[in-house]
């Protein structure tokens, strides 16, 4: 088996840098992320961050500024977004440039796209007190728009309303966008203070991916973006879960043409735990792929959807069921459902399942490491479970899973929230 | 077998047409653990109105056909081909657009035993009475998935107002009641006409020796028996270059409205390198009018008409085209006027040549970072091909656009008969 490249990681003052050199890509890949706990008074004012930080710097004070720079270096790409991972809401800047190497005329890009993120990132356009005032409103009022526009996608609605039931008065109930209502009120102030807070004391990642020369690269991030050191470094707590006795079924209403049936389970088991290969198993055969027990079962024996899929989120001990079905179909569907979960936890799981099951895992993890964006994204989860897994070891760890460890994974598994969006007046 | 070097891009492309008519394509990528696959055939939505192979009578055939043809052709008398793929360790899909439908699989493993299960399976249809009722629920679900989706709605319903007859205007996955009409005798007709080798491209990208690739394919078609290559009739009406409707509205449980404009191309008739100087032109002249480095952008986006899911494009297949431009919005009627005075202010204002170097420079890296994706090239590629354009061609066509190229499409794109618009508004406002 060809071994996949590990990141060489190099820990610098106020940040960890991590460089990967390949040759496979056209691209050169920079990710930084930026990481904190989620607090559930900051959560709004994080998102309204992540928008404003790519409004406009010192040298480029509006995103016209910035667009036509972009575009002046051969149409470089540059994003930044927000998510959670586990407890965590991290926000990530990243910029994709193409390799000189393809291009005619000798355009030093990659220095550039260096030099142009540490400005986003040291120096947002601000007067010394406050960030710009009219790229704050304008920015406000996309987050809000981004807020809305998980209600217009019943989808993601249906997954945030699952969330929220699932964890009440935990901190993962938060949206990583924040809440609309809390969107104007924060002001350009206290959005600048809370800006410096960040740069002085989260945990900062930066991934560079491509056709580099990393002690070359590494040496220019190093003199170009400078940073006090961490003091603490905050850990979230382990939130404890107690397993319900009874299962929690919410319904909402809305005029919709197909019902949103969601379901949520907990496991003890996250993405740390040695048991993290066993559980990923464990969902590709119940419900991650075209050969499992919900595509089967649900969708080609029952007739009753067009998907119906799980997953698993690695960082807080959960495992998600999506399907889109008629109202009339609820029941149906929720007992094949639990139907198909009580023959994951009896262990009615062939010798076939098993392998295509691992032989799918073991694809998906190689293809993700063709593509720089879900590269990092990979390295990434370790990093915010504080381990070391290489990309090999997780597979070798995918292809060591037995039936019995299976077994074992399943007894963790517990029913938590059943959620159903449904038309209105359906019974 | 062919091989053409693409200096700039560093890429070299192998082609064989074979015997029976079907046209291969192969690029090696070094350093990649993942092979991409497509077998595509040029069919899609549009094509409901046909010869069918081995008739003189033309036909018509139930909307969304070919969309159904593309799920019933995964299932096989022994059960159904994911599973195949899946103790392979491929992940196996497909899809149906307006003109193509295509079948592909990815995988790191395994990848002769995953080019022949695909190349097998299309080539083998296995319908019968019983799966072809039962795939009618799964599909039902799948158009209400649709239905309840303000994104795919907006950009069918612009679409809608702008054709009178054309069969674009029709959902590609058709209504309920219309599939209730498909048969396996009609899947079975369609199959036919339109999944013979020589309507079909294969393309193979990645990890590959091409050599070895090409053998492969060339012995499994030998051992099949095909009908001589025969031209097929397809028959679309005459479309008048105007829109069938300046507007319309839809009422969604969303929170924000939203809106798209189009603009119907009224001379959807070119070819080859026409077309593509032609296509790269208007996705040019987009970007420069409403891109986010354009006094437009800018301007709608400070007055709050417009956020980050704004976007335009541009589709021109034989027989129709529209240019399509919009995103969420707090107002629609708004935003179309304002589109509309902005474009017309450009007409009159010319174009600005330094701007379009700085576009063509985007377009350039833009291009570049698309072909990290093997995906990206093989289904453009495909789609490329089947207009008679090349892929690769796209950096040096962009060098030779002009700025008067670009006023003449202007012109000639942007007229006010072929200008419509869609909003879909909160349900209950």
């Amino acid at each position: 088996m060809t071994k996949t490249k590990e990141p060489r990681i190099i820990p610098t003052e106020g940040y960890t840098l991590h460089l990967v050199e390949t040759e496979k890509y056209k691209t050169t890949t920079i990710s930084i992320q930026i990481k904190r706990k989620i607090e559930e008074e900051n959560v709004t004012k994080r998102a309204l961050l992540a928008q404003v930080l790519k409004s406009g710097t010192k040298s480029y004070p509006s995103s016209l500024h910035i667009h036509r720079l972009l575009e002046d270096m051969y149409g470089a790409g540059f994003v930044t977004s927000i998510a959670k991972k586990g407890d965590y809401q991290i926000i990530t800047i990243r910029m994709d440039v193409s390799n000189e190497k393809f291009l005619l005329n000798n355009t030093q890009l990659l220095e550039q796209s260096l030099d142009f993120l540490a400005e986003v990132l040291l120096h947002p356009l601000n007067d010394g007190t406050k960030f710009d005032e009219s790229n704050v409103k304008k920015e406000k009022r996309v987050l809000k728009q981004k807020i809305q526009s998980i209600y217009d996608d019943k989808m993601r609605f249906a997954n945030k309303r699952l969330v929220e039931e699932m964890f009440k008065g935990q901190s993962y109930a938060q949206h990583a966008f924040g809440k609309e209502e809390e969107v104007e009120s924060i002001t350009a102030e206290e959005l600048f203070d809370y800006y410096k807070d960040v740069i002085e004391k989260d945990e900062i990642d930066i991934y560079i991916i491509g056709d580099i020369n990393g002690d070359e690269v590494g040496r220019k991030v190093q003199s170009s973006l400078r940073l006090n050191e961490r003091i603490n470094t905050d850990e979230a707590p382990v939130q404890e879960v107690t397993a319900r006795h009874q299962e929690n079924v919410v319904f909402d209403e809305q005029d919709v043409k197909q019902g949103k049936l969601h379901i949520g389970y907990r496991t003890s088991i996250t993405f740390a735990d040695p048991e993290y290969y066993a559980i990923q198993v464990f969902n590709g055969i119940f419900g991650g792929f075209s050969h499992s027990k919900l595509f089967l079962n649900v969708r080609e024996k029952a007739s009753l959807a067009y998907y119906a899929v799980s997953r698993i989120e690695s960082h807080v001990g959960a495992l998600f069921v999506m399907s889109g079905i008629e109202f009339k179909n609820y029941e149906k569907a929720v007992s094949i459902i639990k139907e198909q979960m009580d023959h994951m936890k009896s262990g009615d799981i062939t010798d076939s399942e098993l392998s295509q099951t691992k032989e799918m895992i073991r694809n998906q993890l190689l293809e993700s490491v063709d593509n720089p964006n879900s590269w990092v994204d990979l390295l990434y989860h370790s990093r915010v479970a504080g381990i070391r897994r290489s990309i090999d070891e997780w597979i070798e760890g995918i292809q060591a899973v037995t039936m019995e460890d299976i077994r074992n994974v399943a007894d963790t598994v517990t029913l938590d929230t059943i959620y159903f969006l449904k038309g209105e007046g359906q019974k | 077998m062919n091989e053409t070097y693409y200096d700039q891009l560093k890429e070299t492309l192998y082609s064989e047409t074979l015997d029976n008519g079907l046209h291969v394509y192969i690029l090696p990528k070094k350093g990649f653990n993942k092979t991409y696959a497509t077998f595509t055939t040029k069919y899609g939505s549009v094509d409901n109105h046909f010869t069918p192979l081995g008739s003189d009578e033309p036909a018509k055939v139930p909307d969304g056909i070919a969309h159904f043809l593309e799920h019933k052709l995964f299932e096989k008398e022994d059960g159904d081909v994911f599973q195949d793929f899946s103790k392979q360790g491929a992940s196996a899909n497909a899809f149906t657009s307006f003109t193509r439908t295509a079948y592909l699989f990815s995988s790191t493993s395994n990848v002769k035993e995953n080019l022949k299960t695909l190349i097998d399976f299309v080539q083998a249809p296995y319908f019968t009475e019983k799966t072809v009722e039962k795939e009618k629920g799964i599909i039902g679900q799948e158009i209400e998935m649709y239905d309840d989706n303000p994104d795919w709605r907006v950009y069918f319903g612009v679409i809608e107002n702008m054709f009178h007859r054309h069969p674009v205007k029709i959902d590609i996955a058709g209504t309920v009641s219309s599939i209730a009409k498909i048969t396996k005798d009609s899947l079975y007709t369609c199959y036919e006409t339109f999944y013979h080798p020589s309507n079909m491209l294969l393309f193979v990208v990645g990890n590959v020796v091409p050599e070895e690739i090409m053998s492969l394919v060339k012995e499994n078609q030998s051992g099949k028996e095909f009908t001589p290559p025969e031209k097929i009739e397809r028959f679309f009406e005459e479309e008048p270059p105007e829109v069938a409707k300046k507007k319309s509205v839809i009422k969604m449980t969303v929170q924000t409205p939203k809106c798209m404009v189009g603009f119907k191309q009224a001379t959807p008739k070119r070819f080859g390198d026409e077309r593509l100087k032609y296509e790269l032109g208007m996705n040019l002249l987009l970007d420069y009018l409403f891109g986010q480095s354009s006094d437009n952008y800018e301007e709608l986006y400070t007055e709050g008409l417009i956020d980050q899911s704004f976007s335009f494009d541009y589709t021109e297949e034989t027989d129709f085209g529209f240019s399509l431009i919009g995103g969420e919005t707090s107002d629609p009627d708004r935003l179309t006027d304002r589109i509309f005075e902005m474009i017309e202010a450009t007409k009159s204002k010319g174009i600005d040549t330094e701007a379009i170097d700085r576009l063509k420079k985007k377009k350039m890296g833009s291009f570049l970072r698309s072909m990290n994706s093997p995906e990206y090239i093989a289904n453009q590629f495909t789609r490329f091909q089947f207009g008679d354009m090349n892929l690769f061609k796209v950096v040096e066509m962009y060098d030779k656009i002009t700025t008067e190229d670009l006023q003449n499409i202007l012109n000639d794109h942007f007229k006010e008969k072929a200008f419509t618009s869609c909003q879909i508004r909160p349900k209950n406002s």
